[in-house]
């Protein structure tokens, strides 16, 4: 429901936006700082659940200029700040030390509310130790920790939210991560890490043949509840009713009284065979004593003219 | 065999679907009532007791209890008379009888009193107490204080003293001590005098007494005076114009004498009087006239107090637990009564407190010792045949019980210790042995027809008055129910409950006898304070030597009142009740997690977390060690910080870096965290799946869309519900838009998120349930001004393409891959919500032993009743009109709120007072399961959410089946031999 909601609402976004601009070459991977093309982004009304999809593979993008456009009424009541946060790993039981940047745009409603979007994520490539510091947790299939402050307006905040996976799911050409960011407003409740696919059980040993990561982010934010049926009164009263409960009554002939037909049915087929046999051993009985008696042939003719007839 | 099980299986399923279908509500008739149900009323720890002992009518002591129960109990009997459950927040602080009919008690911190009609328990009136402030509460009731012919209570709370009138609990006068922050200790009105008397602290130096006109409460003279020692908190009033009191440093007695308008004092030091000791002494509170009591080093001494305050030694007592408060007898003498311990015996003496050299009563009791030391004693005298005085003492036991002692012997006893269940658990019953004598079999045989003849007579309507009451006899009271040992339906099983003080006790499911029961020594310790008895746990279940091992569970303990105390293990036989062995732990206890594996001796592996996150492994087998290596890297398990608002996941690390090298020692290290942002967000509740749940089927057909979904199963997903901070309170306190409810499901593994959704302008308290794909959960919609539940469930989507037939052939379907945490699931969640006009104090659901049966919810109602709840009434699919084919499958049509069926209350007319959690076990029979109920009542009972479609109901008449049986081949025969005779005719013709 939810889901098919922001799809709508993207569909429209992008059909505007299509209109409004008329070089199309948006790209999902470009690094876009131009405020203008956020706005719009935002103008969505409801502060749930648009859900960000942003893809970011390293080295990042170049920045590349876009055209400027009149969309400044959709950004006017709002001020964005661009936010930029740590991403830190650990290897196993190390320390924790800095992994990339997330940049993101901190919007600010007329309400008062703050929502985290455009996020963008830029991975530093992994140094020579790192890279043997990997290659032994993907021996000991252990753990590769990462983790993001829990609020990114004053960072770490409370604490560090902190997601692993045993190092061997991240393996496939390179190295495949999926990040799901858990976000309310300004604060991160949880990141989810791992790898975009499946991870099957018995995990087999590899090295990467190239080490570069390949990055996936995915912003969430809370799902708003289904709300419980109200029905109005007169509906509920008159039509639901009436509408509902009595159809119910009029079962079918059949499904009323199947219990008193089925035995009645068998009562009726037994008596028939019963009759038929009744007739036949009239018929054959004779037979049987060799033809005798005259008045027997006299009856099975009568009664095949009947059958005739 | 295999191809007929399944036909079974899918002939079971297909009547099952047939027969809920058919009806939907499961009701019971009159005559079953008591038939498979128990109910048991208790009334918890006795606090405080009045004894009402009219000249005319039955005996009885009205009691208030720990529970906030009010009772009036049979003083013949020990039988409940009248009985009221107050709620969890209007805690009995005071508890009189006044005017010699209403018993007046006082409740919610002195804010509430009430009357209560001593013969059957109607309240007579009640009156809300107004105060500015707050402070301890007292009640008073003055036994003949008539001012302007109405009978005074004075009633100290919220920081003033008030007048109230015993006839119609009208407040007569007001005064407010709140402004002198007085802590009010006694409230008198001595014999003779017109004032009443108002004696406190301040602070803890300064001593204030108050005489007031108890007419209109001016006060008619104010004394204060310094404390030079501090004041210790205790005081005692020893006669009715001294007050005794320790200073702070608990090494002096204080007597202030405060009558003559002067206060006067007199500091005795204690190893004056006392000797030398090293031990804290304590004043007793027992009331006695002219004396009071100092416990020391376990003995009691009783110091008398002159007329100018000064202190005599009367009477030293060794291994003195308990002392009543005086009682008067004629001739205005007056009686109390203390009780010692010695050799398996309670040793109840009543001495007159005028003359303590010789003996009213001396009685030696032989006490079950699984009861404990005696905690308190209450007497109550009456007049013997031969015109003396006798005495009965109500004693309150170490293990809650109470008993009524008389003539040396115990009348009654009441096991009210289950007023106050902390965990439950089953335990199977042993296995039947062999060799049942042929004499038994016999007498067995002949009842049984006899019963079935009675039967057959009750289904023919040929049974009299007398047969059928026989009939409901024989049901209610057959010998199986009460077998102790296995049936083969599993309907028999011991219900192991642990009580807040520490007892143990084995229920029987059959009529609730208690089989066993076992006060835990290792709580007992006198180097154990504080001990509290925290939850049992399965520690060996034998399958393979059923028949002669027996079962033990583990009762996991701790000393002290912190979360940091030590803990302490106990294994305990479950047939027997006695202990195995016991550990007194290093360690702090903050988790205790069972592992899925067991040892050869089928022992459960338990993994104990600590406050430090250090993970123990028991038992401390070389063995269980060898077990846990091989899976250590597969043991994950969570910590909620409910205060933090933080989840963590942990994994085992490493063994522990301490001095002392132990291999059972493991560190852990998080790798997951979840931080609820703390100015929106804070936990209320988290749930999780029964770990003994059965599924029975991963697939859930959509016959609608002629589809197929798999429910996403897994053991690792925790439900967190979360309410934002000023939504936390009370219902009422915050507004729609300021409260919200956010819940969330969590792999417990991997940390994720797997659903999260806000429902905006609800509130708590939030209760849930957990059981297969789905979640249902109870809160309060603050815009709709009503109670909703909801239900979210979860489907797995990675396995939906499993559903061509030809896939399934060839194998080429990914149904039988192990499934890893590590994978990024796809999942749907389908929630929806209904209203409901209950507030929930529990909510569980039923178990099955094969989880074939349909699910029933099982709500604990506000009032204290079970409501069953058929689960498909929470049913995200249901809507307004639906198809055809959805009907067939058994979709509801929508409605906005939960029907409440009264046929459908698993209580039916009973309430079990104080409901606080429902259990649910699956018995052998697939249909049937086991619900037991506990609060301040007991109740049990089995239920079959689909009916039982997989035997035959109890009261099925096997002799009419038998006649049958026999008529029909008798007309077999009969029939041939007419036949016969007919042929034979035939031929001969």
């Amino acid at each position: 429901m939810a889901r098919s909601l922001s799809a709508g609402d993207l569909l429209f976004l992008f059909a505007v936006s299509a209109l409004l601009c008329v070089s199309v070459g948006f790209q999902s991977d470009e690094l876009l700082l131009d405020d203008e093309e956020f706005g719009l982004e935002g103008g969505v009304p409801t502060k749930s659940p648009d859900l960000t999809y942003t893809r970011s593979s390293s080295p990042p993008a170049q920045p590349q200029p876009t055209t400027t456009t009149s969309r400044r009424r959709f950004s006017d009541q709002d001020t964005d700040s661009k936010i930029q946060f740590e991403l830190h790993h650990a290897f196993g039981d190390s320390d924790f030390s800095p992994a990339g940047t997330f940049s993101a745009r901190l919007k600010t409603w007329s309400h008062g509310g703050q929502t985290l979007t455009k996020l963008r994520f830029s991975r530093n490539a992994f140094t020579e130790e790192e890279k043997e510091e990997f290659s032994l947790l993907l021996k000991g299939d252990d753990f590769y920790s990462i983790r993001l402050p829990s609020s990114v307006a004053n960072p770490p905040g409370r604490d560090y939210v902190i997601s692993s996976v045993k190092a061997r799911c991240l393996l496939r050409e390179g190295l495949d991560e999926h990040f799901v960011i858990h976000t309310d407003g300004v604060n991160i409740l949880a990141v989810n890490y791992g790898s975009p696919g499946a991870c099957p059980y018995p995990r087999q040993l590899r090295l990467p043949s190239k080490w570069s990561f390949n990055s996936h982010t995915v912003l969430k934010n809370s799902e708003q509840a289904p709300r419980a049926p109200v029905f109005s009164e007169e509906v509920f009263g008159g039509e639901g009713v009436e509408g509902e409960v009595v159809p119910p009554q009029e079962r079918s002939f059949w499904a009323k009284y199947w219990m008193y037909l089925i035995p009645l049915g068998l009562i009726v087929m037994n008596a028939v065979t019963q009759a038929m046999n009744m007739a036949e051993e009239q018929v054959g009985a004779p037979s049987a004593a060799g033809q005798a008696q005259q008045p027997a042939a006299i009856q099975r003719g009568s009664s095949s003219s009947v059958r005739r007839r | 065999m295999a191809t007929t099980s399944m036909a079974v299986r899918a002939f079971l399923l297909l009547l099952l679907v047939f027969l809920s279908l058919a009806n939907l509500t499961l009701s019971l008739y009159e005559d079953q009532v008591g038939l498979v149900d128990w109910h048991q009323q208790y009334i918890g720890k006795v606090k405080d007791a009045v004894f009402h002992t009219q000249k005319s009518g039955r005996k009885r002591v009205v009691v208030s209890t720990e529970e906030n129960v009010i009772a009036s109990l049979d003083l013949r009997h020990g039988e409940i008379f009248w009985r009221h459950v107050l709620g969890s927040n209007d805690v009995v602080d005071g508890i009189d009888i006044a005017l010699g009919k209403y018993v007046i008690t006082l409740s919610s911190e002195g804010s509430i009193l009430r009357a209560w009609n001593l013969p059957d328990g109607q309240m007579v009136w009640q009156s809300f107490i107004d105060g500015s402030g707050a402070s301890k509460s007292l009640l008073t009731v003055p036994t003949n204080l008539i001012v302007n012919k109405e009978n005074l209570i004075l009633v100290f709370g919220k920081g003033s003293l008030h007048a109230v009138s015993g006839i119609d609990g009208e407040v007569l006068w007001t005064k407010d001590f709140a402004a002198e922050s007085l802590e009010v200790k006694h409230i008198i009105q001595p014999v003779g005098s017109e004032a009443i008397y108002v004696l406190g602290f301040v602070g803890s130096s300064q001593f204030d007494a108050y005489q007031i006109n108890p007419k209109n409460g001016e006060i008619l003279k104010h004394n204060s005076a310094a404390l030079s020692g501090g004041y210790s908190g205790e005081a005692i009033l020893a006669s009715s114009d001294i007050l005794v009191t320790l200073d702070a440093s608990r090494s002096k007695l204080v007597g202030i004498s405060f009558q003559d308008g002067e206060l006067n004092l007199q500091q005795t030091s204690i190893s004056n009087i006392l000797g030398d000791s090293s031990g804290t002494p304590v004043l007793l509170s027992s009331k006695l006239p002219g004396m009071f009591s100092v416990k020391l080093d376990g003995g009691v001494t009783l110091i008398k107090v002159t007329v100018e305050a000064k202190l005599e030694v009367m009477d030293k007592i060794s291994s003195v637990v308990a002392i009543s408060d005086a009682i008067p007898l004629t001739e205005g003498q007056q009686a109390f009564a203390l009780v010692q311990h010695g050799d398996g015996k309670i040793h109840l003496t009543v001495k007159l407190s005028h003359d303590l050299s010789g003996d009213l009563l001396k009685e030696s009791i032989v006490m079950d010792n699984q009861r404990g030391m005696v905690h308190k004693v209450f007497i109550n005298s009456y007049i013997r045949t031969d015109r003396s005085n006798g005495f009965r003492a109500l004693i309150v036991m170490e293990d809650h019980s109470l008993l009524l002692l008389q003539q040396g012997a115990i009348v009654w006893s009441r096991e009210d210790g289950l007023a106050s269940i902390v965990d439950v658990l089953t335990s199977e019953l042993p296995v039947e042995k062999e060799g049942v004598s042929v004499a038994k079999v016999e007498e067995n045989l002949f009842e049984w027809l006899k019963g079935h003849l009675l039967k057959l007579k009750g289904t023919l309507m040929l049974a009299s008055a007398d047969d059928v009451a026989a009939i409901q006899e024989r049901r209610l009271k057959s010998s199986e129910k009460s077998k102790l040992t296995r049936d083969h339906n599993g309907f028999r099983k011991l219900l192991i409950v642990l009580t807040k003080a520490g007892k143990l006790f084995a229920l029987h499911t059959g009529y609730g006898q208690v089989v066993w029961s076992l006060l835990l020594p290792n709580l007992r310790k006198s180097e154990c304070e504080f001990p509290t008895g925290l939850n049992i746990y399965q520690w060996q279940v034998p399958h393979h030597h059923a028949m002669d091992e027996d079962p033990s569970i583990l009762i996991v303990g701790r000393c002290g009142q912190s979360s940091d105390a030590p803990g302490v293990l106990s294994i305990v036989d479950a047939y027997t009740g006695t202990e195995i062995n016991s550990m007194d732990l290093v360690h702090s206890i903050s988790q205790v997690i069972p592992l899925p594996f067991t040892d050869t001796t089928e022992q459960r592996l338990h993994l104990l977390i600590d406050g430090n996150q250090h993970a123990y492994l028991y038992p401390r087998t070389s063995e269980a060690i060898d077990i846990f290596q091989r899976e250590f890297s597969n043991i994950y398990w969570y910590s909620v910080e409910t205060k933090n608002g933080i989840i963590k996941g942990h994994v085992l690390k490493s063994n522990c870096i301490q001095e002392v090298v132990d291999n059972y020692c493991f560190e852990s290290r998080d790798i997951w965290s979840i931080v609820f942002p703390s100015d929106s967000e804070k936990i209320i509740a988290t749930v999780t799946r029964k770990p003994n749940e059965v599924v029975h089927t991963q697939a859930k057909v959509i016959a609608a869309e002629e589809d197929l979904m798999y429910k996403y199963i897994s053991k690792n997903l925790l439900f967190v519900a979360t309410v934002a901070p000023k939504g936390s309170g009370a219902i009422g306190t915050a507004t729609p838009e300021e409260s919200w409810l956010t819940v969330y499901l969590i792999d417990t593994v991997t940390g994720r998120i797997l659903h999260r959704m806000t429902h905006h302008g609800a509130q708590g308290p939030v209760h849930a349930v957990f059981s297969e794909n789905w979640v249902v959960y109870h809160y309060f919609n603050l815009r709709a001004h009503r109670y909703e539940m909801s239900v979210i469930e979860i489907y797995d989507q990675s396995r939906a393409d499993n559903k061509d037939v030809w896939k399934l052939i060839l194998g080429k379907h990914n149904l039988t891959s192990p499934i890893s945490s590590y994978s990024r699931p796809e999942v749907v969640t389908k929630s929806q919500s209904y209203f409901f006009t209950y507030s929930v104090k529990a909510i569980d659901v039923t178990l099955t032993a094969k989880g074939i049966t349909s699910k029933q919810l099982l709500v604990g109602t506000i009032g204290d009743q079970v409501l069953a709840l058929d689960k498909r009434f929470l049913d995200p699919r249901r809507s307004v009109n639906p198809t055809p084919a959805e009907k067939e499958e058994g979709i509801i049509p929508l409605t906005d709120s939960l029907p409440i069926i009264p046929q459908s209350y698993v209580t039916h007319a009973l309430r079990v007072e104080g409901l606080r959690g429902i259990v649910t076990v699956p018995a052998k029979l697939e249909s049937t399961t086991l619900v037991f109920v506990y609060g301040v009542d007991l109740f049990f009972t089995q239920l079959a959410p689909s009916r039982t479609y997989d035997s035959l109901t109890d009261d099925f008449s096997y002799a009419l089946l038998l006649i049958t049986i026999v008529a029909l081949i008798a007309a077999i025969f009969v029939t041939w031999i007419l036949s016969e005779k007919k042929e034979l005719r035939e031929k001969w013709r």
